[in-house]
């Protein structure tokens, strides 16, 4: 198998797909939807805020490995972080995966395992859903989000 | 145009067509390309290529209007073009076809004009479950429209459509039945002059989308007695923004126009417009003069190979790669009816069709992943996506071989 899938399907992005991490349904919080129309991934976000910390947050849905897996690593490194942390954490993480594939990762903990997306431009939607649709929760908009 | 006759026994010499075919000498991420994705877009011979060149440096002119060489030139070239696809849909004359921008354009135009001659509130129109959403998403407009109703033709587990459900949906109510000649998800090849038979004896019209079927079987609209045959030129090897609506001459004389414009008018005053014979009737503007020349030497070059032995050839690419994607463990094939065109589509136990699309792309083997434009066929079948490969007259049985060894890594990958 080339070096490139290597990168995209580590040890850890395979761990989170065929074990996802808070794979469940909140109830009494936020949550917000989303969608990617070209694949038809699917999945929800949920979340437990308190003041403007983010207590608690979950997810359920369908997608391909690199959605779930994006989508579990993200309510791993979100707990306990304010919303602004959680924004800030997703503007470095799209930049990285959109970053040239050349350019050395930048260090985002856990999250670093999804840099290999870099190499693959049509996976990129499938790693930020999740994103997406923390933004969308995280502003209480209970509303479909989608990748187009 | 380079050697396509049949080798011996009636085979198709595919080594040859594939010589025909400048785009599969290439690498993908190093590997001999192996396209499989041929119910999105077929490739294009060099005979088509050579064709458009020289349409646009030696004829290119407006048709219809000038009286310069070069008009009368591309005059002719578009005639002819009409012509063979009449041929090659076995339509009783050159007027009943249209040129048109493809499948979609093709049922749009129905939609539209058939629709607003025929179609009131309380109306129904009968379309199936395996439908691509081209064939969904122009009668719902209609229906939203006229206050008509959507009726959907159930299908079996294996995709094939209920015959006897459908003969139930079929009512005085019902104004046109509208159906894929064969699925672009499933494969399945449709029992479409049964289908109209049954129309018929209620005095309902019939439209099949041909998109899928044309480069892969022999149509004959005459025998199939259909009222309209729609399909798009690039999946029959010739350029994209091009294909052809059929229709019978006294319903298409029936309905009002589809666009307003030039070509499509005899006279215009401010008081009164006059409009066009057919086909013109339906052509407003300057049409894809090149698109048509291109579609005609698509159409040439597979009728000198011989549909027949196209169809027979891909048809035994099917059992083999039916049989080698058996034995994948995890593997299901979505679409398993008797009667099939080349397509393989499947889901795989524990990967996703776009992980497999991505891993098969770094082989060099090119499919497709997703919903392929059939959502309610997906919610059917119970799956958000699947993987396709699909398959033409230049695939080889290695072609299948490299998609089985690829789906193998794909296998390791997620074991």
């Amino acid at each position: 198998m080339s070096a490139d899938l290597d990168d995209l399907y580590q040890e850890v992005i395979l761990d989170h797909n065929r074990r996802p991490r808070n794979f469940r349904a909140l109830t009494d919080g936020r949550k917000a939807e989303g969608y990617n129309p070209l694949c038809g991934d699917r999945l929800t976000v949920y979340l437990h805020v308190d003041g403007d910390v983010i207590t608690d947050i979950s997810f359920q849905g369908s997608g391909c490995a690199i959605s779930k897996a994006s989508a579990s690593l993200m309510t791993e490194s979100i707990k306990g972080k304010t919303i602004a942390e959680a924004t800030a954490l997703f503007d470095r993480f799209r930049d990285m995966i959109m970053a040239p594939s050349e350019a050395p990762p930048a260090d985002l903990g856990k999250l670093t395992a999804l840099a290999g997306v870099r190499q693959f431009p049509v996976r990129v939607k499938c790693a930020s859903l999740a994103w997406h649709t923390l933004k969308a929760a995280a502003e209480a908009r209970d509303e479909m989000v989608s990748t187009e | 145009m380079t050697a396509v006759v049949p080798a011996g026994r009636g085979q198709l010499d595919v080594a040859a067509i594939r010589e025909d075919f400048p785009i599969l000498r290439q690498r993908v991420h190093g590997h001999p390309l192996v396209y499989l994705d041929n119910a999105a877009t077929t490739q294009k011979p060099q005979a088509v290529i050579d064709r458009l060149v020289r349409y646009y440096a030696e004829e290119n002119a407006n048709v219809h209007r000038g009286v310069h060489t070069l008009s009368a030139r591309a005059t002719d070239a578009y005639d002819a073009a009409r012509e063979t696809v009449r041929c090659f849909l076995n339509a009783g004359a050159a007027r009943e076809i249209i040129f048109v921008r493809g499948a979609t354009e093709g049922i749009n135009l129905v939609a539209q004009t058939y629709g607003r001659a025929h179609v009131r509130a309380g109306d129904e129109i009968v379309i199936s479950e395996m439908e691509h959403h081209s064939n969904i998403v122009p009668w719902q407009m209609l229906c939203a429209e006229t206050g008509a109703r959507l009726r959907v033709v159930p299908m079996t587990d294996a995709g094939e459509l209920r015959l006897d459900q459908y003969e139930r949906l079929l009512t005085d109510r019902t104004r046109l039945v509208a159906v894929t000649h064969v699925s672009n998800a499933l494969g399945t090849i449709n029992p479409v002059r049964s289908i109209v038979a049954l129309a018929h004896a209620r005095g309902v019209p019939v439209l099949v989308d041909g998109a899928q079927a044309v480069a892969h079987t022999r149509v004959d609209v005459r025998a199939l007695d259909c009222d309209f045959y729609v399909f798009s030129g690039h999946k029959v090897l010739g350029p994209t923004g091009i294909g052809a609506l059929y229709g019978r001459a006294a319903l298409l004389e029936s309905m009002p126009p589809y666009q307003g414009g030039g070509d499509m008018i005899s006279s215009v005053t401010f008081e009164r417009t006059l409009y066009n014979e057919l086909p013109y009737k339906y052509e407003a503007g300057t049409p894809n003069i090149g698109g048509a020349v291109g579609l005609a030497a698509a159409i040439d070059y597979l009728t000198a190979v011989g549909l027949d032995l196209v169809a027979a050839h891909e048809h035994d690419l099917l059992a083999y790669g039916t049989a080698a994607l058996s034995h994948i463990p995890g593997l299901r094939l979505t679409g398993t009816a008797a009667e099939k065109a080349g397509i393989l589509a499947f889901v795989l136990e524990d990967a996703h069709p776009h992980d497999i699309g991505t891993i098969l792309d770094r082989a060099g083997v090119a499919i497709r992943a997703g919903h392929h434009c059939c959502q309610p066929l997906m919610a059917r079948l119970g799956v958000p996506a699947t993987a396709r490969a699909s398959l033409a007259l230049y695939n080889t049985r290695e072609d299948v071989d490299a998609l089985v060894a690829a789906l193998r890594t794909v296998q390791e990958v997620f074991a």
